[in-house]
């Protein structure tokens, strides 16, 4: 069993504030634990100053998976409270560029001027370039593939006792459909890793309308998220990365909406601030 | 299995060029060509879909301009696939239509972030006489 808690769902830019109380504000940052208590981080937005905070005091290691470094999903990681903490042992994952590895690409954030604390003055720190062969992290079997998204990035599969949680937070799959027609699996991104997952953590950025116009940035919309789940067969999906501009209102409304529209026999939630999912539970549901 | 991402860009790139465009995996077999590729070679790629090497190599019966046979492994394309370096040629190839055609093709290596040789990608002309 796997508990995953979701402490940032918002993309691009933080948008705390009281129309968005309910979805959050944070950006992405989500906690998975395993039965063990082996911990893994999800990406490092904001949500990881929370997640550091509330981390349970027992744990040696923790492994932060990012998959790529545009600064919403790394903003929070020199606020994460394991890096100054001797006793933590911390594994960063993301991606390598053609010519630079990923302690040198985290550096450039990680230094002056734009951070007073150098990553290499950090304690314990140990970088991992993916993608790469599948992993194991405790109980956790890790798998990574490059995605479509500017810039390298990366998706994750995590399994524990055969139970699949797959992470795709900024994925734009239809980049380049004509009509919306989706193409056979071998020519869609992101498919291999997404099959039949328990849970799929979805990028769900944008309206359709909003898309014309963003062709390209590297996000999907609702309707698109929901279409990819169904493709892959996934079980659950919750949306991910929600647009800084759309409140907990209009959130509400973008999910019935795709959910009307595509009538998926996968069950849809949107990524709510402090939401747990309990894949491969006796009675999975999520804890909100 | 699905492709590698560089992949699956590469073909959406070709879908949206007027360039003919002929795109391999690392073992020659052809994975894709667009539109203007199909008007040059004289067939639809959904009427012949993925070619093993030997035969995409062979079908075309691509000739240089003395009216030779080109041997498959002189092509430009076979040329990346073996030497993992951009390759340049000129010849004339009878399309799948009949029709015999002059034209210039360059190849480019596909390698991925850590090196890793993805495949191959090829661009046509065909040259005016």
């Amino acid at each position: 069993m796997m508990r995953v808690t979701l402490f940032g769902t918002r993309g691009s830019l933080a948008a705390p504030g009281p129309k968005t109380v309910r979805y959050g504000g944070n950006t992405a940052a989500v906690e998975v634990r395993a039965a063990d208590g082996t911990t893994l981080v999800l990406d490092a937005g904001t949500g990881i100053r929370r997640l550091g905070e509330q981390m349970a005091r027992d744990v040696a290691r923790v492994d932060i998976l990012l998959t790529h470094l545009h600064m919403d999903h790394i903003q929070g990681l020199g606020f994460f409270a394991p890096l100054y903490c001797p006793d933590i042992d911390v594994h960063i994952w993301g991606p390598a560029s053609s010519i630079q590895a990923l302690g040198s690409r985290l550096s450039r954030y990680l230094s002056p001027p734009l951070f007073p604390v150098h990553l290499r003055d950090l304690c314990n720190v140990i970088c991992h370039d993916v993608p790469c062969p599948p992993f194991e992290i405790g109980q956790f079997r890790v798998e990574t593939a490059l995605v479509c998204h500017p810039g390298p990035t990366v998706g994750y599969r995590i399994e524990v006792e055969g139970k699949a949680l797959v992470y795709l937070p900024d994925h734009e799959p239809a980049l380049g459909l004509s009509a919306g027609h989706w193409r056979e699996p071998e020519w869609t991104s992101g498919y291999d890793l997404a099959a039949g997952a328990d849970l799929l953590i979805h990028d769900a950025q944008y309206t359709d309308e909003q898309y014309e116009s963003r062709v390209g940035w590297g996000h999907s919309s609702q309707r698109q998220a929901v279409e990819f789940a169904e493709r892959v067969g996934a079980e659950k999906l919750v949306f991910f990365h929600h647009d800084p501009s759309h409140d907990d209102e209009t959130l509400d409304r973008l999910l019935a909406n795709a959910v009307r529209v595509v009538n998926p026999s996968c069950i849809v939630s949107g990524g709510c601030e402090g939401a747990i999912f309990e894949v491969g539970a006796k009675n999975e549901r999520p804890i909100c | 299995m699905a492709h590698p991402i560089q992949i699956i860009l590469t073909r959406q790139l070709g879908e949206y060029l007027s360039v003919p465009l002929f795109l391999v995996d690392p073992s020659g077999t052809l994975l894709f060509y667009n539109e203007p590729a199909e008007a040059l070679l004289g067939q639809r790629f959904e009427e012949t879909g993925a070619m093993p090497a030997q035969r995409w190599s062979l079908a075309f019966s691509p000739v240089d301009p003395s009216g030779q046979p080109v041997p498959p492994d002189d092509l430009p394309l076979m040329i990346t696939l073996k030497k993992q370096r951009p390759a340049h040629g000129d010849f004339h190839i009878r399309g799948l239509d009949g029709v015999v055609r002059h034209i210039e093709v360059a190849s480019i290596p596909i390698t991925g972030l850590q090196g890793e040789f993805l495949g191959a990608v090829a661009l046509f002309w065909e040259m005016s006489e």
